[in-house]
């Protein structure tokens, strides 16, 4: 069967097919996948807070391991006492609050609404870590993280993820090296709130200097780095009003 | 090789050295410098682009007789970028750790000027069996470059392999570091890639006379 494939008519009608077939086929696996992919980013979300308040498995010094999927749910429960959302003056406890969507809450300020600040409250071995969820730009695509500090608004633990960097530049923030050197930092310079800045050159780099709000950067890394420090500038800037509610009671 | 005849076997053979897609037809350069920073990225790479080669080409070589020639192009990118989001997603369902490493790879393979190439110069006219180990030996022969800067780049970049410091540590002064060893930071950025790529067609021109082009 000889198909005249250089016709007008035939291109079209292939053309036609083929985005049915292809776009059904797309849709059909999005949606029937999509309840399994959802429950997968609930867990890797508990496993993130967790990480930062420093319960993983990590085991050698080079090893980022979080708890296992089926165990976090559980751990979650046991480690996070409270989780809060902290709308405009309004603070209430919401245990899904850690399913709040932060680039939808991002979108919201932007129309002028409040947005809601999802805020999680963890305790260990006696101590109290308050996590924040942190959002930002990196070079390619977005960065994210959650930090969690203690009553002192002292970092006691960071992780970063990101969506699109580079392979081993950016993407290396992810990397326990780096996310470990944020531990002992403080957000607080003086009074104000500057965060940690990811800065080249502070002769610093196994990090033993911890009250300049500074830590070493990654080498060929510079846009990523600065989008780490904007966002967690921005971020503990958004807390600022509960945070000082931490401070006052110390 | 008694389970390949000798031309079957020379699909695969052939990208390996002397008709490398990288060092000899220029293709996926694009690739080969983003990320090849390190060992890993250029491994993990190396195996999707094999994956998605091999498949792409035997769907491309079924299809070879229907696609109207008018949007060819449009029809292979259709197939590759459908073939990707569609293994994406079943990573992110089944593997999630998996596709976590894969995600930053997904654009850069679909936009691979080599799985294009691949497709319009061999899957187009010939059978699946054959276009499959077209795909194979192109990708092995792209992944075999990739590896090569990624094992220097991070072997002078960083002073490691596969994230094990096997210079020394840099910072405490050990190991080769302690004689005075520097990290040469500038194997990191992209235009190293580019004069390693450059090194490998070097020394492969200069070993087979017969690649070097007359002016």
């Amino acid at each position: 069967m000889a198909v005249n494939t250089d016709k007008n008519s035939y291109t079209v009608i292939f053309a036609a097919v083929m985005v049915v077939i292809v776009g059904s086929l797309l849709a059909f696996f999005a949606s029937s996948l999509s309840e399994k992919i959802q429950e997968n980013e609930r867990l890797e979300k508990q496993q993130n807070i967790l990480y930062a308040m420093g319960v993983n498995e990590n085991e050698d010094e080079g090893s980022v391991n979080f708890v296992s999927t089926d165990k976090v749910a559980g751990e979650f429960e046991k480690y996070i006492t409270e989780q809060l959302v902290i709308e405009g003056d309004k603070i209430t406890k919401d245990d899904n609050a850690y399913l709040i969507d932060l680039k939808k809450q991002e979108t919201e300020a932007k129309a002028g609404k409040t947005r809601k600040l999802p805020l999680f409250i963890g305790e260990k071995d006696g101590a109290k870590y308050y996590i924040i969820p942190m959002r930002g730009k990196g070079l390619w695509d977005a960065i994210w993280g959650f930090v969690a500090l203690d009553d002192n608004l002292v970092v006691q633990g960071a992780y970063f993820d990101h969506k699109g960097e580079t392979p081993g530049l950016g993407a290396n923030i992810k990397q326990r090296y780096f996310m470990d050197d944020f531990t002992g930092e403080s957000i607080l310079k003086g009074t104000e709130y500057a965060g940690i800045a990811v800065a080249k050159g502070n002769n610093d780099p196994t990090n033993e200097i911890k009250d300049d709000n500074e830590v070493d950067a990654l080498a060929g890394a510079t846009i990523t780095g600065d989008g780490v420090s904007a966002m967690i500038r921005q971020s503990v800037n958004l807390y600022k009003t509960y945070l000082e509610t931490i401070r006052a009671k110390n | 090789m008694a389970l390949l005849s000798k031309k079957d076997a020379n699909l695969i053979l052939d990208p390996l050295a002397d008709n490398n897609p990288i060092t000899i037809q220029v293709l996926g350069i694009c690739s080969a410098l983003a990320i090849t920073a390190e060992l890993k990225a250029s491994i993990v790479m190396a195996f999707s682009v094999l994956f998605v080669m091999g498949m792409g080409n035997v769907v491309i070589s079924l299809m070879r007789d229907i696609i109207p020639s008018k949007i060819r192009i449009i029809v292979q990118l259709v197939v590759v970028a459908a073939l990707v989001i569609m293994v994406d997603q079943v990573l992110k369902a089944f593997a999630y750790e998996l596709s976590k490493t894969l995600s930053v790879f997904v654009g850069l393979i679909i936009t691979n000027c080599i799985i294009m190439g691949r497709f319009e110069a061999f899957a187009l006219a010939n059978g699946p069996w054959r276009s499959f180990l077209d795909g194979i030996g192109n990708a092995a022969g792209y992944g075999l470059i990739l590896v090569i800067i990624g094992f220097f780049r991070e072997l002078l970049g960083s002073g490691t392999l596969l994230g094990f410091k096997v210079l020394g540590d840099p910072i405490e002064k050990t190991g080769l570091y302690s004689i005075g060893y520097e990290n040469n930071g500038f194997m990191l950025l992209s235009p190293m890639a580019l004069i390693v790529v450059g090194l490998i067609i070097w020394v492969q021109r200069s070993r087979n006379k017969a690649l070097i082009e007359e002016n």
